[in-house]
């Protein structure tokens, strides 16, 4: 009888401070939805970097990878918000009108979008990164160490993201080397190991010793390795896959803006933003040089890197003249971000046209 | 002793007398015709169940969040009913095909392109208001997905090319020009440069059927569609004529029966019901052109159509089937952790154990006990 009284009582002290535990502390639930495999080394790789440091900062998390951005997002995403989760992040454009529509429904619920630009209800939040700003970089590289002075770059899709990574890089390039020129192939895919080789071989067979890419797998990096003309790697450090070729990555860091936007949904201080942040907020992250880069130009590089990163300099500094010659950006001007976001032509010295 | 009895045994594999023999059947087993499909099934829960417990999963645990818990409320079955739209229509397309001996291959190229004509007949009438708009967009889709299906029956007619490798590459082709259309010339006015049309007006999208929920009317025309077939299929003559090609096509050279014209017919109705399917998603659940407009619906409808014997009724069951592992692998991924690819592996082991279970259609076992 003692014996069972002791262990009720004890159970119920129990029961009763996990009450107390669980009222004190919300455990905020979030979600992530992937377009692609989480092994992709690529772009979905990066954001669940990014979901493992805001496990790390202590929160709960899911995901869900592979989802189309057919009509299966929707109900991917209804279930989430359906399964206590407080904030979903949509790690695809393609999940836009989904992403709005879905976050309606469940007004308590926070949406966070990738890379779109809709945000028809208070909880939904777009989140970007300025991944000109590393392209710049790419392009001071390339331009100091090419020496045939063509520079091949893999292309995904011709929207304005990629538009201007080919600009910015361009740019970059010519403020080092006015002679240079940009070969651009277009693969039409943001991962297709197959494609993505192909692309890189016509442009390295078209004269380019430097090969950039817009696109997310490996595969271009190592048919750079192979045929011994650099590098740079996309969305992670890429360095591993073809420590020879690669000079250095550009690297997407989502993790310190989810573990911010988590915490703000625990603290209930999250509000609708629309975040579009570069090298200075950590965003956007260079991996180390190569030691191939000659001394000198690790300097600069550094140099340019903080400049950009504390806005002394902006990628998109006029005087800037497109194709035909036609006066883009003043002297002295530099591109608001009105133009950043939907800019749709090439910049003086990018060889082709956008294909429409 | 039991040494002994194994060694008999084994004796026995190479003698007359075997403790098991297989024999080879006189003619196809109808009953084992329609039971197969419920073995493969049976199977590929055990197999998925195994595959679970390996990894290290409670397999009935995760079994029930695959199979049971994406439907076990309203919501979860009308998803249900509107992921197996697509696929019921299709497949029931591709039986037409298939029973007649035309390997369509291309289904997703068909629905693509039918999505393709129909969307484009929605964004000419965007902003338009009109009972007529609907029917117009629907109509689109069909003769969309007909004029697609029509290249490789042409083809093998009268070029006499192989219809599998043509209406399987034609699927790249519909993808690389419904990419072309939604970067450019289709592309959201407003949109940022992104690959993705307008929305359609209210007045080109097909009407919800409960509110709240997604299902929509294209599941009426999968229902016509399944009853049309069974009609054609059991009913008339050129369901007879199909049925005899599917068996032999020397037979129905013989008959008489006017080949060509067969093939072309039943490409055209298979293109039909994959545009229909592609109308189905895009004035549906989407309501506007994309990049992604099926997740390979084209393509997992050859295992529906297959797992449901090509036949009307069996087809509706298969798609249900084949749609709840899609609706399965999310459930399980966002409860349980399982990698959402498992639903493809589901997908495919259906196939596998289907036919390998087909075996037994045309061969059977024996337990003919040991003779002393």
């Amino acid at each position: 009888m003692h014996k069972i009284f002791t262990r009720s009582l004890v159970s119920s002290l129990v029961f009763l401070f996990t009450l107390t535990v669980s009222a004190v502390a919300k455990d905020v639930k979030a979600a992530f939805v992937y377009i692609g495999p989480t092994g992709d080394h690529g772009w979905t790789y990066q954001h669940d970097v990014g979901r493992k440091a805001v496990e790390a900062a202590g929160y709960k998390t899911t995901y869900v990878e592979g989802v189309p951005e057919s009509a299966d997002a929707e109900r991917v995403l209804r279930q989430l918000a359906n399964s206590g989760h407080d904030v979903i992040f949509t790690t695809s454009f393609g999940y836009m009108n989904p992403t709005n529509k879905v976050a309606k429904e469940f007004p308590n619920v926070k949406f966070e979008h990738a890379t779109g630009y809709k945000r028809e209800h208070p909880n939904v939040s777009t989140y970007a990164a300025r991944f000109y700003e590393g392209r710049a970089i790419l392009g001071t590289i390339a331009g100091s160490m090419t020496k045939s002075n063509v520079i091949g770059y893999v292309a995904s899709f011709p929207i304005p993201e990629v538009i201007r990574g080919i600009n910015s890089f361009t740019l970059a390039a010519q403020k080092v080397n006015p002679n240079i020129k940009t070969k651009i192939v277009w693969a039409f895919t943001w991962y297709d190991p197959g494609k993505e080789s192909e692309a890189a071989k016509a442009l390295i067979d078209q004269g380019a010793d430097i090969i950039a890419q817009h696109t997310d797998s490996t595969a271009i990096v190592q048919i750079a390795e192979k045929a011994g003309v650099y590098a740079f790697g996309q969305a992670s450090d890429m360095d591993k896959f073809a420590p020879k070729a690669v000079l250095t990555s550009v690297e997407n860091n989502w993790g310190p803006y989810y573990v911010d936007r988590v915490k703000a949904v625990a603290n209930g201080t999250w509000s609708q933003k629309d975040t579009w942040h570069g090298i200075g907020d950590g965003m956007v992250v260079i991996s180390d040089l190569d030691s191939a880069i000659p001394s000198d130009l690790q300097a600069k590089v550094k140099k340019l890197q903080a400049d950009l990163a504390s806005g002394k300099v902006h990628a998109f500094t006029g005087p800037i003249y497109d194709q035909k010659g036609g006066l883009m950006v003043a002297e002295g001007k530099t591109a608001d971000d009105g133009m950043l976001a939907g800019m749709m032509t090439y910049v003086k010295g990018v060889e082709g046209d956008i294909p429409k | 002793m039991l040494k002994k009895l194994l060694q008999k045994n084994l004796e026995c594999l190479w003698e007359e007398e075997k403790l098991i023999k297989i024999v080879k059947r006189d003619q196809p087993s109808r009953a084992i015709f329609f039971l197969t499909p419920v073995l493969a099934i049976f199977l590929t829960l055990f197999a998925g169940g195994l595959i679970f417990y390996i990894l290290g999963f409670k397999p009935f645990e995760a079994l029930k969040f695959f199979f049971i818990v994406p439907i076990a409320d309203m919501y979860g079955f009308s998803e249900l009913l509107l992921k197996a739209t697509p696929l019921c229509l299709i497949a029931i397309g591709l039986s037409f095909c298939f029973k007649s001996n035309n390997w369509n291959i291309g289904a997703e190229g068909q629905l693509t392109f039918g999505a393709i004509v129909s969307g484009g007949v929605a964004l000419l009438f965007y902003n338009q208001e009109g009972f007529y708009i609907l029917p117009i967009v629907i109509m689109a889709g069909a003769i969309g997905g007909m004029l697609y299906a029509s290249i490789p029956a042409i083809l093998k007619t009268y070029f006499n090319t192989n219809e599998i490798l043509v209406s399987l590459m034609l699927v790249y082709v519909s993808k690389l020009i419904l990419d072309y259309l939604v970067v450019g010339p289709w592309s959201n006015p407003e949109g940022f440069n992104f690959p993705e049309t307008r929305q359609f007006s209210d007045s080109a999208r097909l009407p919800i059927l409960f509110e709240g929920l997604r299902i929509h009317a294209g599941i009426f025309l999968a229902l016509a569609a399944v009853v049309a077939s069974w009609f054609i299929f059991y009913k008339t003559y050129l369901g007879f004529q199909m049925k005899v090609s599917g068996f032999s096509l020397k037979t129905a050279k013989y008959a008489g029966y006017k080949g060509k014209k067969m093939i072309i017919l039943v490409f055209l109705i298979s293109g039909a019901c994959a545009g229909l399917a592609g109308v189905g998603e895009i004035t549906g659940p989407i309501g506007q052109l994309h990049r992604e407009v099926s997740p390979d619906y084209g393509f997992t409808a050859i295992i529906v159509a297959f797992l449901g014997r090509l036949h009307p009724v069996g087809i509706i069951f298969a798609s249900l089937i084949v749609a709840i592992t899609y609706l399965g692998a999310e459930t399980a991924q966002i409860f349980m952790q399982i990698p959402k690819y498992t639903g493809q592996v589901f997908q495919g082991m259906i196939l596998f154990f289907l036919l390998a279970s087909d075996y037994l259609l045309f061969f059977k076992i024996k337990f003919t006990g040991l003779k002393k």
